[in-house]
């Protein structure tokens, strides 16, 4: 809650002015009932007809003015609203992209979708509800029961215990059904668990004939699903009923009470009506906000999560000031450790390496054996646990946040693109880049063929993931784009997988005509895609267990030549 | 309206007919009482002319007629709400229930020709906007329409002269509205457009944070963002303040009628000079609080009558899954051969497209131990042949045999257990390692268990799971890798130890060391079993009796490894083009 206070501060005026003109045309709503009374009392005791269609022209007045400052009210809620919620949208992304890999991970990125979609969403429903109604409901209720006291104090009394009751009755609904709700929501979700496992695992399901069992496991879940919405459901109901018991009791108690003060002149017949219609507005109005307080509750709820993103900080810090020139080894690992978190395994176990520039590195090992683990750390997506990791000689935590993408650059596993066009995506990792750079950097990745049969060349569409492109298209528009960064290191992670053979070999040719001190860590399963490295490192359940040329390590590495001969058949074929 | 789709929501609510009918008398009642009380109320007003002219005896009948009225209308309202709770959630749970039936009997084509996505949205939201609808709909639509009969006739009944105003004065209320919602339609429908870019751009900006980070685009992107985030902010507020007048502007309408009632009821009460036979001020309190409510219900009916639409067209989807066309039924005298793992093709054809002519005039007998490869590059449609085998799909023509008997001719679940299946899918339902791997076999002990597990290799990262065998696998997995699963999925199957193994790039996932341990443990269990096997290993492929060359679907060439390469056909490219030195 704390930070929307802070994002209505930017809306101070708005979120001021709109409860005021709702509680103004709240006002105006007022009268009416006292105008009325004037009719009844003044206009039709006298019976004085010029006194009435003044009194009807006043009604029309009020009523118009009441529409006029509703207007106002709604744009101005509007306008806090939606601001807020564009704010709120621009905070979360700038906080997510602040935040590392470590606590984007953790929170998972369906989560941040929707924390940045459907919850913002429905804080701006809710603040705009809140701002528009809020104050109008509770006004036109205690308003009327204030008016109440000026036409009869003593009858007014029986409000004031009416009214209490009712919030009594509607909020211990509310603190009865708020758990319950979250009970068949809870159930709702499970509902869908089930259905998605059903429906990805038919074939397994159907090989094994367990339909039977899966059905009756869903049955049982929506059996669940079903006492939780009945019980919910026969709480919820008793509010109407009982608003409405109130409300008649006050109605029984104004006209028997009436009764006897107008009998002994203390009243008039039309103030028993204005009476009447006051109560009727406070039911509605009551009614209306016992609505709203479940939305603002569900707003409340959201804004909380997403206060939750905003408070997290990030576990990584940046050095501000500049570096030095560097030198020295491109890349140096220091009794490197690191796990995902704190109780989990290591996922590398004291890593020492180095690779001098100009090298080309290989990485080799095992499903799950920390290739990608290495990785991410070289491109500091996760802090190492323990040791040191040195770029270019300077240690890693030491390079300011913009320096360190002109130091290392990446093709990661999954070739990710961004709607635009093929220029818009080069361009990301070299906003500075001219088409002729582009086009190297193409060539290189043998993608230049393909751009150039496109229509419309570098400025051919990509759509959203780069659906319109095939996976060995994309992976080499990633490897143009990680090329054209320009930066020290280049790390490709898998990045061969959907090439075919001919491709691939003369991709890795092509590397080769890259700057001389551009150093090239090679990620892959296949022996045959790095077995020309300078370097390679063979890693087994995080633990680095080899070290050097493909020749050296087919001798002293058993692992290395496990991995080699499972692809090759035994050495020597 | 679609009539098919009212008659099946009609079929659905018809075992509920108590129900219905109980809340359609509650709801009569509870409105004529409720709209009554106003009428009580009036009269009492009228008992009271003036200081020491009360009628106190006709006061005293009047409040307690409000009393009994007041207590049908609670009474009858609250077992209303009960009564359609329990219809809606009801008629929900049979549908829910039905669809979730339904899953396991439609035939595997309709899975697959349909999005997962799609199939969980009419699962999970369609019934509950369906849902919703009908609530609604029974609650606010029945009362909506009583309420209005109600007051109509209690107001020709009290004064047709001012009846007739309101009559003709309150659809105005409604033209405003309607007339409102069109024009903000299209501001709506841009707001709507631009949000889905915007949620792609946000799906694609954190999906791709990673790539950001390397490239240090953060803020590059930031600022894209803030483009469409203020086009967004831009047309929301239109949508958001246009839409947010229809409020006001009928409330300004009733307001009118209210201020004409009371001009004229006024008028009315002064000309007949409160004589018997014209309107009394208790008489003119009735109908203002009449002309109050009288607008209500229209606006609340013409909100329901859009919710009952959406609420149709989801009840529509939902009928398509429930009315498609379910598998064929089993046999009526299931044959049941001894097991001996022998699996005949006899002149069968298929295609999934009638269109498009896959497998013509096949032909095979395997016999009990052989092994079957079935190669070709990656989208030939091996899986087809499995899909045949396990009865995922019926043949177009000819029989598939197993052990002599036409598998149509028998009960799926005998066919499907006398094989042992591993798929590329790694499928684990959400449940302990233990129930996963014994999935096939539910009274499995637990050294059964444990022994499957280290024959697939997966005993060793299994006792490292915190929880050990009795870990909790979520329903994605998230706490395994891929290869993980692959070797629990190979462990249910070891488990099983059926007399024939349909094994489908099982081995994907794992690493090529794993693989070679694990192919031991495959080796062992394929000993003397029939075994089809889709792979990509030479080792696998070469001591297979007989192997499948498929490519676009079809099979173009068969026979053993040597057979094939002499015949330098497709085969002999592919071996090439994949096994021999680069």
């Amino acid at each position: 809650m704390k930070h929307l206070k802070d994002y209505l501060k930017f809306y101070k005026v708005q979120s001021i002015l709109a409860p005021l003109f709702k509680m103004l045309e709240a006002c105006f709503d007022l009268t009416v009932p006292l105008i009325v009374a004037d009719i009844i009392n003044t206009g039709i005791a006298n019976s004085d007809t010029a006194y009435i269609i003044k009194r009807f022209f006043l009604l029309l007045a009020m009523a118009l003015l009441g529409l006029l400052s509703s207007f106002t009210a709604q744009y101005f809620a509007a306008k806090a609203a939606i601001g807020t919620s564009t704010r709120l949208r621009h905070d979360l992304l700038k906080k997510i992209q602040s935040l590392s890999l470590k606590e984007t991970d953790k929170i998972t990125t369906s989560t941040l979708i929707t924390r940045m979609t459907s919850d913002v969403m429905q804080v701006q429903n809710g603040l705009n509800l809140f701002l528009r109604l809020f104050m109008r409901s509770p006004f036109i209720v205690f308003g009327s029961m204030i008016l109440a006291f000026t036409i009869s104090k003593s009858l007014a009394w029986v409000f004031v215990g009416a009214i209490v009751l009712l919030f009594i009755i509607i909020f211990s609904v509310m603190k009865l059904t708020n758990p319950m709700y979250e009970d068949v929501q809870k159930n709702l979700d499970k509902i869908t668990e089930v259905t998605g496992e059903n429906l990805t695992g038919a074939r397994v399901i159907r090989a094994f004939s367990r339909e039977k069992k899966q059905a009756e496991a869903f049955d049982s879940v929506n059996t669940g699903l079903y006492s939780s919405q009945i019980k919910v459901g026969k709480t919820a109901a008793v509010v109407n009923p009982l608003t409405y018991v109130v409300v008649n009791t006050v109605i029984i108690l104004v006209l028997w009470f009436g009764a006897k003060m107008t009998d002994s002149g203390l009243l008039l017949s039309g103030d028993i009506v204005a009476l009447i219609n006051y109560i009727s507005q406070i039911l509605v109005e009551l009614v209306k906000l016992a609505n709203l307080i479940t939305q603002i509750g569900r707003a409340i709820a959201c804004m909380n999560r997403i206060g939750k993103v905003l408070d997290t900080e990030s576990s990584m810090e940046y050095k501000e000031n500049l570096l030095s020139e560097q030198s020295g080894e491109a890349v140096r690992f220091e009794n490197v450790s690191f796990r995902y978190n704190e109780s989990g395994e290591e996922a590398l176990k004291n890593i020492s390496f180095s690779a001098d520039r100009g090298q080309t590195v290989g990485v080799t090992g095992g499903t799950g054996s920390g290739k990608s683990t290495l990785v991410s750390l070289i491109l500091r997506f996760y802090d190492a646990t323990e040791g040191k990791i040195y770029l270019c000689g300077s240690n890693i935590k030491d390079i300011p946040k913009e320096a360190l993408p002109k130091t290392v650059s990446a093709v990661l596993q999954k070739p990710q693109l961004f709607k635009g066009t093929i220029k818009s995506n080069l361009l990301l990792a070299n906003p500075k880049a001219t088409d002729e750079e582009i086009w190297n950097a193409l060539k290189i990745a043998q993608a230049d063929d393909f751009v150039s049969a496109k229509p419309q060349k570098l400025d051919d569409p990509v759509e959203q993931g780069g659906a319109n492109l095939s996976g060995g298209q994309k992976q080499r528009l990633t490897i143009a784009r990680a090329i054209l960064s320009n930066a020290k290191i280049l790390i490709l992670d898998d990045s061969f997988s959907a090439l075919d053979f001919a491709t691939d070999a003369a991709l890795r040719g092509a590397l080769k005509t890259l700057p001389k001190d551009l150093t090239v860590f090679i990620i892959s399963q296949r022996v045959s895609s790095i077995r020309n490295a300078d370097k390679i490192l063979v890693l087994d359940d995080g633990a680095l267990v080899g070290t050097g040329s493909h020749g050296e390590l087919l001798e002293s590495c058993e692992i290395y030549r496990e991995i080699f001969e499972s692809q090759n058949g035994k050495a020597g074929e | 309206m679609d009539k098919k789709t009212l008659k099946s929501v009609l079929a659905l609510i018809k075992p509920h007919t108590g129900f219905v009918a109980l809340s359609i008398l509650c709801a009569v009642l509870s409105v004529a009482a409720a709209r009554l009380i106003p009428v009580y109320t009036g009269d009492a007003i009228d008992y009271m002319i003036g200081q020491n002219n009360v009628d106190f005896s006709g006061v005293l009948k009047k409040v307690i007629t409000i009393a009994v009225v007041a207590a049908i209308a609670t009474l009858s309202q609250y077992l209303m709400s009960l009564c359609n709770n329990k219809i809606t959630y009801f008629v929900c749970r049979d549908l829910r229930g039905e669809l979730g039936r339904k899953l396991h009997s439609l035939p595997i084509s309709y899975i697959d020709s349909h999005s997962f996505g799609d199939l969980l949205s009419r699962m999970i939201s369609d019934v509950d906007t369906f849902a919703d609808g009908l609530l609604m709909g029974f609650t606010q639509l029945f009362t909506g329409v009583v309420t209005i009969a109600a007051i109509l006739v209690i107001m020709l009944v009290l004064n047709w002269k001012i009846a007739l105003a309101v009559f003709v004065l309150t659809p105005l209320s409604i033209f405003v509205s309607k007339f409102i919602a069109t024009k903000t339609h299209k501001y709506f429908k841009k707001q709507a457009s631009i949000r889905g870019d915007e949620t792609a751009l946000i799906n694609e900006l954190i999906e791709g944070r990673q790539v950001l980070k390397v490239f240090g685009a953060e803020d590059r992107s930031l600022s894209d963002f803030d483009e469409i985030n203020d086009k967004l902010q831009d047309a929301a507020l239109k949508a958001t303040f246009f839409s947010s007048l229809t409020n006001p502007s009928t409330r300004l309408v009733n307001n009118i009628v209210y201020a004409i009632v009371t001009l004229i009821g006024a008028v009315i009460v002064v000309s007949s000079g409160n004589l018997a036979g014209g309107l009394t001020v208790g008489g003119l309190s009735v109908f203002l609080s009449y002309a109050n409510q009288y607008a209500k219900p229209f606006n609340e009916i013409s909100g329901v009558v859009t919710e009952f639409q959406n609420a149709l067209t989801c009840a529509q989807r939902i009928f398509e899954v429930l009315e498609a066309e379910d598998q064929p039924k089993e046999p009526e005298n299931p044959l049941t051969p001894p097991v001996k793992g022998e699996v005949g093709f006899e002149g069968v054809a298929f295609r999934y497209v009638k269109e498009r002519p896959l497998i013509e005039g096949l032909s095979l007998d395997v016999k009990s131990g052989q092994c079957i490869a079935i190669v070709g590059p990656t989208g030939c449609g091996k899986t087809t042949l499995i899909n045949l085998l396990m009865r995922f799909y019926d043949v177009d023509e000819g029989a598939i045999k197993v052990d002599g008997a036409d598998i149509r001719k028998m009960r799926r679940s005998d066919l499907r257990s006398r094989y042992g299946m591993v798929l590329q899918d790694t499928w684990l339902c959400h449940a302990t390692v233990k129930e996963n791997i014994a999935y096939g076999k539910p009274d499995a002990t637990d050294e059964e268990i444990v022994e499957a597990a280290k024959k697939a290799h997966a005993h060793s990262f299994i006792k490292r799971l915190p929880q050990g065998y009795d870990t909790v696998i979520s329903g994605e997995g998230g706490n395994l890798s891929a290869g993980q699963r692959q070797l629990l999925c190979i462990a249910r199957a070891m488990l099983c130890y059926p007399p024939m193994l349909i094994l489908d790039e099982a081995t994907s996932s794992i690493d090529t060391r794993t693989e070679l341990k694990i192919q031991a443990a495959f080796d062992k269990m394929m000993e003397g079993r029939t075994s089809f096997i889709v792979a990509h290993r030479l080792s696998t492929i070469k001591k297979a009796d007989l192997i499948l060359v498929m490519k676009d679907g079809k099979i173009i060439e068969k026979g053993s490894h040597e057979e094939l390469l002499q015949k330098g056909g497709f085969y002999k490219r592919l071996y090439e083009s994949q096994f021999a030195k680069v």
